[in-house]
């Protein structure tokens, strides 16, 4: 039982992780319909900010606490960068935008390898997330607990701001149609840079979350991007409730896989689930219905 | 292209210079280290010709070829193993452990191997081809689910210490078929199978190109769902590419472990499959040479850079992405015509048109039901 | 001859609860060129979607003995029933021949795709006489005008070798000429085909249509010859009545 529930929880933290690296990418996949391979190195940044902010301070926990917003702001600074000088010009091309911000990705590796070194950086935990708690009987490290609410917030901050907010009803309005958005005077344009701004500030605020559980080097990114993207593509395109299922569905998965085989068959495995999973539901949990001509 | 007055010459004629480039001047000018190392470029560039069919000419951006590379080439080097281990052997790395895999007792045998080489990515392909696009599973998700193969198959080999060499992969190789790989004439007839390899399957996308089933796979590429009215199902359609691409690869990998003398799952993973992709785009993905030759050259760059100047190399590499992807979706073949100000009609600039046509329907990903929010933006009207 | 007929009854489409087209029955006869016509939104191209196998549906459609509804879309189209769209959709980077030669070819033997066409089918090169495209041929779809892409088409649809013919609006934005002679096109083609066309356009349907099916919120409004459905109260209303102008703009395509 023990076993079960320590599953569960690696699950747990597991699916926090990829849900704060695919909320990001599912709210820019869904809105402008393309794929930022450079998202993983955005994490990377954030990850690196902690590292810089706990250098210049010292305190890991006031280090911590200024780390999270500021990567936002790198993180979404990145992602705004990116999207005006690239992205924006290839909105009719998706699959080259791939390519294109895959490109972004290697330069944004390379750069932080020159820049801090090939080795992993070392960015401390405070004290306070370093112990353990214990959740029905069985441990939890404060450090992937925090994670968990660290993911918790920002679905629901992000869930409040597209539901209540004008910019998250220009967001819907955009994503569910477009061109209609423009011609009831949505600046569509606006709209994109700042879903990108949001969805890779979130980048940044997983890559600092990431830098209590995993190490600090410049391919820190591409640990997660897969996995991100298949929760993305399970969750269906621009659904933040899909991500949040998906998620914690292939950690949960992945962790009890990796309990009864090893790491890598759970890989596999995993793979397999979703493809499996595709053939019933090809659009994925949810979709966005619009209509389309053939 | 097919069927213009005189173009029978041009192709023979392209045809004639190949050969006389690859298996006469090359052999003669090149040092055997030089031309073992264009021998490995040929390897590479096979997988490119598969990928500038399935992707440039039915658009399925496939980022997971490393998979059936890998698969090619592993399945050989366990053969090479076993017949270096000789009869009933085991190979050398497999020092602790109890029996040989059974699977591994499937390609002792020369026949077997051959055809498990061929075989085994092309019904691999088939499976995977027809699970995601029978459900009309395209564009990015298909790139990414093909990703997410090339990752789990890379970690799936890392795991595997015992039974194929885990992380360090297999290596040391005598024999080639019978052939020692210590004899540089053996080497040099490596080279030329390579090469002769690699021709044959330029022209089998040449024919396929100019073939009905091309003029169908462009159609898919373009409207897939507009296919479907007319009667054909563009899952069939496409699998056949991607098996082609998938087959093409393997045999890649395969001819690349006695070259390069060893595989590991450092040639197989997201970075390398993705890799693959860079020539194709510099080529001119649509192109029927392009991606033989933007290869080629995308291989010579990296093996002559990063020998010396690694970071460089992946700087060049990022930017070449960026560049080409984004600027020159034609490829470097293009850049001509861009420069003239795309004057000449719209589609003929650019490879066949990729990227900068006429308004119409966005390009190589198709515009289908699925792909609902894009749509949204590109197609409509 | 056997006369060829489409049978359609209690065709019902909804999306998300949302009813399309709700119980129509519709029977279309070989040599009755049919106009198929109502305020937007009305439901039209949701009927052909259903047919075509697009729109997933309930009640029945069927050709031939045949039910439609619940096959594939290629499926239904090798059966026999072809169309075309509201936005014409060619295949812009392929020729005005390369076009027609691969709707012309559903049934060709696969063996034989792997070979180049050696000559232009009969049937290709009539259609590009037919619909006058034959000075076009080796031109790129995409370098076409507006109207001649809805000819070719029209054309793809002839050679596809089907015996259902939906064609949604298909005389939009074409010049006075051009749509007479769509109009004759059409006329000429009923003769061994079942056609159904959804058409705005008054002027044109009042040439050609043999009987006319009016659809309003997914219903059947009204049935018969184009004089009697124009003397039709209830259709009268709902084109020319008080605040009835129809959903007006808010259907998409
Ligand atoms: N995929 C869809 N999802 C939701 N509503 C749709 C969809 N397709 C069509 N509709 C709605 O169904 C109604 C009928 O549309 P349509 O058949 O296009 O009308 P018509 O062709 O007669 O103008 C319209 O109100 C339209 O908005
Ligand atoms: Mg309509």
């Amino acid at each position: 039982m023990d076993a079960v529930l320590g599953q569960l929880y690696a699950g747990i933290s597991l699916g926090s992780v990829l849900l704060l690296v695919a909320l990001g990418l599912t709210l820019t996949f869904g809105q402008m319909g393309v794929i930022n391979m450079a998202h993983g190195e955005f994490l990377m940044a954030g990850a690196y900010t902690a590292f810089v902010v706990q250098q210049v301070i010292g305190g890991a926990g006031l280090a911590l606490l200024i780390a999270l917003p500021l990567a936002f702001l790198v993180g979404g600074l990145l992602g705004v960068l990116l999207e005006t000088t690239l992205i924006s010009r290839l909105y009719s091309r998706p699959l080259d935008t791939l390519l294109v911000t895959w490109g972004v990705s290697l330069v944004l590796q390379q750069l932080a390898r020159d820049v801090f070194g090939a080795p992993a950086v070392e960015v401390r935990a405070p004290e306070w997330l370093r112990g353990n708690v214990e959740v029905l009987g069985v441990p939890f490290t404060t450090g992937r607990l925090f994670i968990v609410v660290l993911a918790v917030v920002a679905v629901a901050v992000l869930s409040a701001v597209l539901r209540f907010s004008s910019l998250g009803r220009r967001v819907r309005a955009v994503v569910q149609s477009r061109g209609l958005a423009e011609t009831s005077g949505i600046d569509s344009r606006r709209t994109d840079r700042l879903t990108f701004f949001i969805g890779s500030g979130l980048a940044g605020i997983a890559g600092v979350a990431l830098t209590l559980i995993a190490s600090t080097q410049p391919y820190m990114g591409q640990t997660y991007i897969v996995d991100a993207f298949l929760v993305v593509v399970a969750g269906g395109i621009g659904q933040i409730r899909g991500a949040v299922l998906a998620a914690f569905g292939l950690g949960v998965l992945q962790a009890f896989f990796a309990y009864s085989q090893s790491v890598s068959t759970a890989k596999v495995l995993l793979l397999l689930c979703v493809i499996a999973f595709l053939q019933l539901r090809p659009q994925g949990l949810f979709s966005v219905r619009t209509r389309s001509l053939v | 292209m097919s069927g213009r007055f005189g173009s029978r010459a041009v192709v023979l004629g392209g045809y004639l210079l190949a050969a006389v480039v690859l298996f006469g001047a090359a052999p003669a000018l090149l040092s055997d280290f030089r031309l073992r190392l264009l021998a490995q470029f040929l390897c590479v560039a096979m997988v490119a010709v598969g990928i500038g069919l399935a992707w440039g000419s039915g658009g399925m951006l496939t980022l997971g070829q490393g998979v059936f590379f890998g698969l090619g080439a592993y399945i050989m080097a366990m053969h090479l193993q076993l017949s270096d281990a000789g009869p009933g052997g085991r190979p050398a790395f497999m020092v602790t452990g109890s029996g040989l895999p059974w699977w591994w007792e499937l390609f002792r045998n020369p026949v077997t191997a051959v055809l498990g080489i061929v075989g085994v990515p092309a019904l691999l392909a088939l499976l995977l081809g027809l699970g995601v696009f029978r459900r009309r599973v395209k564009g990015a998700y298909f790139a990414i689910l093909s990703q997410a193969s090339a990752a789990a198959f890379a970690l799936l080999l890392i795991s595997q210490q015992n039974t194929i060499g885990g992380s360090n992969g297999l290596s040391n190789f005598r024999q080639f078929f019978g052939f020692a790989l210590s004899d540089p004439v053996n080497r040099r007839m490596l080279y030329f199978i390579a090469a002769g390899v690699l021709i044959a399957m330029v022209a089998v996308v040449h024919q396929l190109r100019r073939s009905r089933y091309g003029e169908l796979l462009t159609a898919v590429r373009d409207g897939e769902e507009r296919v479907r009215f007319l009667g054909y199902d563009p899952a069939l359609i496409k699998v056949f590419a991607y098996v082609v691409a998938a087959v093409f690869a393997a045999i890649g990998g395969a001819l690349f472990v006695p070259i390069v003398g060893i595989i590991s799952p450092n040639n197989v993973g997201v970075v390398p499959s993705i890799g693959f992709l860079i020539g194709v785009a510099v080529g001119g993905r649509a192109t029927l040479l392009g991606p033989v030759l933007g290869s080629l050259a995308v291989s010579y760059a990296g093996s002559t850079l990063s020998e010396n100047f690694e970071s460089v190399w992946i700087y060049l590499q990022g930017l070449l992405f960026v560049l080409v992807v984004a600027f020159l979706p034609g490829g470097i073949g293009s850049l001509g015509g861009v420069l003239r100000g795309r004057r000449r009609r719209p589609g003929g600039v650019v490879g066949e048109g990729i990227g900068h046509g006429p308004p119409g329907p966005p390009l190589v990903d198709d515009a289908g039901p699925e792909r609902a929010p894009a749509d949204a933006r590109g197609g409509g009207a | 001859m056997r006369q060829d007929y489409l049978e359609i009854r209690g065709l019902r489409v909804s999306f998300d609860g949302f009813v399309a087209v709700d119980g129509v029955d519709l029977t279309v006869l070989q040599g009755d060129l049919r106009f198929l016509i109502g305020p937007n939104g009305a439901g039209k191209t949701t009927l052909v979607d259903a047919v075509t196998g697009l729109a997933a549906a309930s009640g029945s459609a069927k050709f031939d003995g045949t039910e439609l509804l619940g096959q594939k879309e290629h499926q239904i189209a090798r059966a026999g029933v072809g169309r075309t769209f509201q936005t014409a959709s060619v295949f812009e980077q392929l020729t005005v021949l390369q076009n027609l030669d691969i709707a012309a070819g559903s049934q060709r033997r696969r063996r034989s795709l792997l070979r180049a066409r050696a000559t232009v089918p009969d049937s290709v090169q009539l259609a590009m006489e037919t619909t006058g495209l034959t000075t076009l041929r080796d031109r790129p779809a995409a370098e076409l005008s507006h109207g001649q892409k809805q000819w070719l088409e029209i054309g793809m649809l002839l050679v596809q070798n089907a015996t259902v013919l939906f064609l949604d609006e298909p005389v939009a934005g074409m010049s006075a000429e051009e749509r007479e002679q769509t109009g004759e096109l059409l006329r000429r083609v009923r003769r061994d085909h079942v056609v159904v066309v959804v058409e705005h356009d008054m002027e044109f349907l009042r040439a050609y249509a043999d009987s006319v099916t009016v659809l309003a919120a997914g219903k059947v409004l009204a049935e018969g010859t184009y004089a009697q459905v124009q003397a039709d109260p209830r259709v009268q209303e709902i084109y020319l009545g008080p605040g009835s102008r129809g959903p007006g703009h808010q259907a998409v395509h």
